[in-house]
């Protein structure tokens, strides 16, 4: 039994891991692309209208890896999580079936006039399409964030004797507390990501001396962007769900922190440090005292329950993953805002394509925006351990009843493979479409 | 309320199987048919143009038998697993092969994705066909053993196959001979749509040709139908049930049978959306045949101990069956706007359209 849920726990990690390297992509990038065609229109510079087409090749790449390694996502939850999907079925079957319905059908089918009909339907019809991909990608973001909000925090719900969830307000799964400033830091922590990935081509080309028009471009929005989404998802949304989780979930909260004793004079924040499970306390601690409860409470001495207030099964069952995910976040996050802030004071100098030093840097920060995202969400979903629906249904007790350990393995194992040779081959593709550029083909 | 969402869930997969169906076929004849460089690509661009919009009728089909029949969709997902995950693999490498093959100009590495597409769209096709023999012939839930069951009733566990590959044991796997039978009907029929498919929209060499395979693959489809009939009242005795009370039913079998004999004229028939859409009847009238027959069962039980799977005892809420009809609607009538707007932009042979990156 043990073994089962643990196998069945890694093969959803690994699955959707790999799964969201895709649409946290496609979410920010479809925004960008919306503004250059946009810009496209206004001024009717070739350059424009080319780079959203660049950027649209990029976005049908990681979109049909998203679709490819989506449909396990929703597949896993009867296969491996089959008594949680009969239980919850009712509720959160609503908000995945209006992902389905609601943005998927919009986002391909126009990704595909997008791609193919710019001559058919002249440039106004053109911004539409991209639009209407804009918005079916983030709609997406929206539904996924609304069934997760449920299960991070309950709501409209009625439990009957047999342990199903029947769905009692369907408005209030929208109105959830925890939806908002969840779906605008996932969003914005998205943008983040595609900022990042444009920013980075952009200075490849400049550093190659290769499309350096293009380069320029690039680098340009991609750090206009990057610093307005990096400085959001830290204030207000990231502040928002910081304080989201210190009140409905304050054992995942006291984890996130690394705070095990409670202090009445006010909780300290925890800079650098590593969680000793046996001990209970933090090694080599640096932290800034009364920090934690000014920013959670705006007071200086409010009192921050610590671990040892709560009983050891109601505590998220991996501490220290819970704990370094939420701080790789944070710290990058904060990189990202100085990094960002400095080129755009360069890029106002007029300095900036000719900085080496800083075009390598952005260059190769382009993996940290998709490890920020992942502990971000590894942060969520670590912290409403040892729940699946919080307080409400454990995690133990949704797995599939008849599907054993050993064939999870097998399964899992497939996927490892699988995922292997996709994410090979998707390095492929784009390095080869980054390498061809912007400019188009002549016929 | 269940009933609704019951046929509003049999639609979408049908659509799923008609629309999805002509790529796996498209697959299944550019695997056995296809010889020439010219003519793999145009075929695999009749199909790597539209897979991931059609694919997309597949999740909204899972994601609206999860809202609407929960405990069937946890029931059948778990109890089938390995298939269903065998089912996923093939679905990634079918995708990888369409959009990978035309990356590169060596022939070894078009080779390679264009066995890729083939055989994956081939054993796709036969694994649907043998789902679908398997939602008709029923499992062993609660995986009863000596009349003690090991889960609850409506939770099972089939294995790949069981040593006698007979449908009639107490504990039949995923493959039995019945199921095989359903699984080559499935892959005929879908070679036989994905023919209609490259006839009607590319200019490829073989057209001509592919009449006549669609002839021949007629007469086995034919034959393999009378077969399955046969044995059907054996492996399902209740099969016949339906149609005896509600005659209004015999509609759905005879819309297949106008597909099966309109495909004997293949020859003569002048427009080529005219055998199309005889290979839709064909899928549409098999689909919902077979549904027809169960109802409202969706997934009979072998043993005496459980009772069968239906619509009832499946499904979600009243109050959530009801305000999710409000948005079905909404959401529905949307996609036949976008899937409108995109079949006339899309219209006519795809030759020469643009595909790639």
């Amino acid at each position: 039994m043990e073994d089962m849920l643990f196998y069945d726990r890694l093969q959803f990690a690994f699955t959707i891991t790999f799964h969201y390297i895709f649409p946290q992509l496609t979410m920010g990038l479809s925004l960008m692309i919306v503004y250059f065609k946009w810009k496209y229109l206004r001024n009717k510079i070739e350059k424009y209208n080319n780079a959203a087409k660049f950027f649209m090749k990029i976005f049908a790449i990681n979109f049909t890896m998203g679709v490819v390694t989506g449909i396990p996502m929703e597949f896993q939850f009867g296969t491996n999580w089959a008594k949680f999907s009969e239980l919850t079925g009712g509720i959160i079957g609503q908000t995945l079936a209006m992902e389905g319905m609601f943005s998927f059908f919009l986002e391909s089918s126009f990704l595909a006039l997008f791609i193919f009909g710019e001559k058919l339907m002249g440039q106004k019809l053109h911004f539409l399409t991209g639009f209407l991909v804009f918005l079916g990608s983030w709609a997406s973001g929206w539904f996924i964030l609304a069934t997760n909000a449920w299960m991070q925090h309950p709501v409209g719900y009625e439990i009957l004797d047999n342990g199903k969830f029947v769905l009692d307000n369907f408005s209030a799964l929208f109105t959830n507390p925890w939806l908002l400033p969840a779906f605008l830091h996932n969003q914005m922590a998205s943008v983040v990501t595609s900022a990042f990935v444009m920013a980075s081509i952009g200075a490849f080309y400049i550093l190659r001396d290769k499309h350096s028009e293009y380069g320029r471009l690039f680098l340009k929005t991609g750090v206009i962007f990057g610093l307005i989404s990096s400085v959001l998802v830290a204030f207000p949304t990231g502040d928002w769900n910081a304080k989201n989780v210190a009140k409905h979930q304050p054992g995942a909260f006291a984890a996130m922190e690394g705070i095990f004793e409670t202090e009445d004079a006010g909780a300290e924040i925890v800079l650098i440090g590593q969680p000793n499970m046996v001990e209970k306390k933090l090694d080599n601690k640096i932290a800034v005292p009364n920090i934690l409860s000014f920013l959670t409470y705006q007071e200086w001495h409010r009192q921050i329950p610590g671990m040892d207030q709560f009983e050891e099964d109601e505590l998220p069952d991996n501490i220290p993953a819970l704990y370094y995910s939420y701080h790789i976040m944070v710290g990058l996050g904060t990189i990202f805002i100085g990094v960002m802030a400095l080129a755009l004071f360069f890029l106002w100098r007029k300095k900036l394509y000719n900085m080496k030093s800083l075009l390598w840097t952005i260059m190769f920060l382009v993996p940290f925006p998709y490890i920020a995202n992942i502990t971000g969400w590894y942060t969520a979903e670590l912290g409403r351990q040892p729940y699946l629906v919080y307080g409400l249904l454990r995690t133990s007790d949704g797995i599939s009843p008849t599907v054993s350990s050993g064939n999870t393995l097998f399964t899992l194992l497939g996927f490892v493979a699988l995922y292997m040779l996709l994410g090979l081959l998707f390095l492929v593709l784009v390095g080869k479409t980054i390498n061809h550029g912007p400019t188009p083909q002549k016929h | 309320m269940e009933i609704f969402w019951y046929i509003a869930i049999g639609i979408v997969l049908t659509v799923f199987f008609i629309l999805d169906g002509y790529d796996f076929g498209a697959g299944i004849i550019h695997l056995f048919f296809a010889k020439e460089e010219k003519d793999k690509e145009v075929i695999t661009k009749s199909a790597g143009l539209f897979w991931d919009s059609n694919e997309v009728w597949l999740v909204a089909a899972g994601g609206m038998l999860f809202m609407a029949f929960p405990t069937f969709y946890a029931s059948v997902f778990s109890g089938f697993y390995l298939p269903l995950i065998i089912v996923l693999w093939l679905i990634i490498f079918r995708a990888i092969g369409l959009e990978f093959r035309g990356q590169f100009k060596y022939q070894m590495w078009k080779d390679i994705w264009d066995k890729s597409f083939g055989v994956s769209s081939l054993l796709l096709a036969l694994f649907f066909g043998i789902a679908l023999g398997n939602i008709v012939r029923g499992v062993n839930l609660g995986s009863v053993e000596n009349g003690v069951s090991a889960h609850e009733g409506h939770y099972f566990f089939l294995p790949l196959w069981d040593s006698s590959f007979s449908p009639l044991t107490d504990h039949p796997g995923v493959i039995d001979w019945f199921t095989i039978i359903i699984g080559l009907i499935a892959v005929v029929t879908l070679a036989i749509h994905g023919a209609n498919w490259i006839i009607l929209k590319t200019n490829s060499s073989i057209n001509k040709k592919l009449k006549g395979v669609i002839f021949k693959l007629n007469i086995a489809l034919a034959t393999l139908t009378i077969f399955s009939l046969v044995v059907w009242q054996n492996v399902n005795p209740n099969s016949l049930d339906n149609f005896i009370h509600k005659p209004y039913l015999m509609l759905f079998p005879v819309i297949y049978l106008t597909g099966l004999i309109g495909l004997f004229f293949i020859k003569k028939i002048k427009k080529n959306s005219h055998a199309f859409l005889l290979s839709t009847l064909l899928i549409l009238g098999g689909i919902t045949s077979s549904l027809a027959s169960l109802f409202p069962v969706i997934l009979p039980s072998i043993n005496n101990k459980h009772e069968d799977l239906t619509i009832y005892n499946t499904s979600a809420s009243e109050y959530g069956l009801s305000v999710a009809l409000i948005w079905g609607i909404i959401g529905f009538a949307l996609i036949v706007v976008y899937f409108i707007i995109q079949k006339r932009l899309m219209s006519g042979k795809i030759d020469n359209m643009d595909y790639g990156h």
